[in-house]
């Protein structure tokens, strides 16, 4: 069973208050290799392994199907910085 | 009232700790995991981590490396100027116990998976981050895998 884009933001959204959320599927449409972006407040005071072993934990059976998986945490203000960097 | 308290034990599917955006749940997940894992598998782990400076768990060798995550963990070390005597890698597809033996030792779904002395530092997306940020070369410096660079500590020359 091929993980849907779906799912993944209903799990993502439903455990913490996102302002930016980015799902790529990068597997060619197999469903098993996505790249994600999340922005939160919650993640605001955590370390990037917390908030890594945090998405981790909210997409365990996801993460387990899928053959690969990337992810970037960032606070809305580290999010604006970053956007700026890259621009 | 049990089943509140089983909750936090059980957390089959989607840990119910985990969908509110309290502090604490953060902490929790840590303390999930850990059940398969024996005992020997563990000590075997352990030993490793603790036996040389930077460990890392790859798929593939440093020469051939089989996945894309494993390839940039490697060059990452390698341009952070790792000394390979310092540097020991294991590679999980040649020991399937090991592969998922430390997923669960580390509680970390993926690999590549990288520890400096002791402490799991995190994953491919982790490295780079900090790769970038100058956080993993003031990192190897604390822990003496690099020597430190006189005046200009953890800067970035750019």
């Amino acid at each position: 069973m091929p993980i849907s884009l779906p799912d993944l933001e209903n799990a993502i959204r439903t455990a913490i208050p996102v302002a930016h959320l980015e799902i790529e599927d990068q597997s060619n449409g197999c469903g098993e290799n996505y790249a994600i972006v999340v922005v939160s407040d919650a993640f605001e005071g955590k370390t990037t392994l917390a908030r890594h072993r945090f998405i981790n934990e909210v997409l365990k059976n996801e993460i387990a199907e899928m053959h690969a998986f990337s992810q970037k945490t960032f606070t809305p203000k580290q999010y604006e910085a970053h956007l700026q960097k890259s621009t | 009232m049990f089943r509140a308290a089983f909750r936090s034990s059980i957390l089959s599917t989607r840990p119910s700790a985990l969908l509110t955006s309290s502090p604490s749940s953060f902490s929790k997940s840590l303390l999930i995991a850990r059940r398969n894992l024996t005992q020997e598998a563990k000590e075997k782990i352990l030993d490793a981590v603790n036996a040389t400076p930077v460990v890392l768990f790859m798929k593939g060798t440093p020469d051939q490396p089989q996945c894309g995550f494993s390839r940039a963990a490697i060059q990452i070390l390698d341009m952070q100027g790792v000394p390979p005597e310092k540097l020991k890698t294991f590679n999980v597809l040649e020991d399937p116990e090991l592969r998922s033996s430390i997923k669960e030792f580390s509680d970390w779904p993926t690999i590549p998976q990288l520890y400096v002395n002791g402490e799991f530092v995190g994953g491919c997306d982790i490295l780079l981050g900090m790769h970038q940020s100058g956080e993993l070369e003031s990192l190897l410096e604390k822990n003496g895998v690099l020597p430190p660079i006189e005046g200009e500590a953890t800067k970035s020359s750019s």
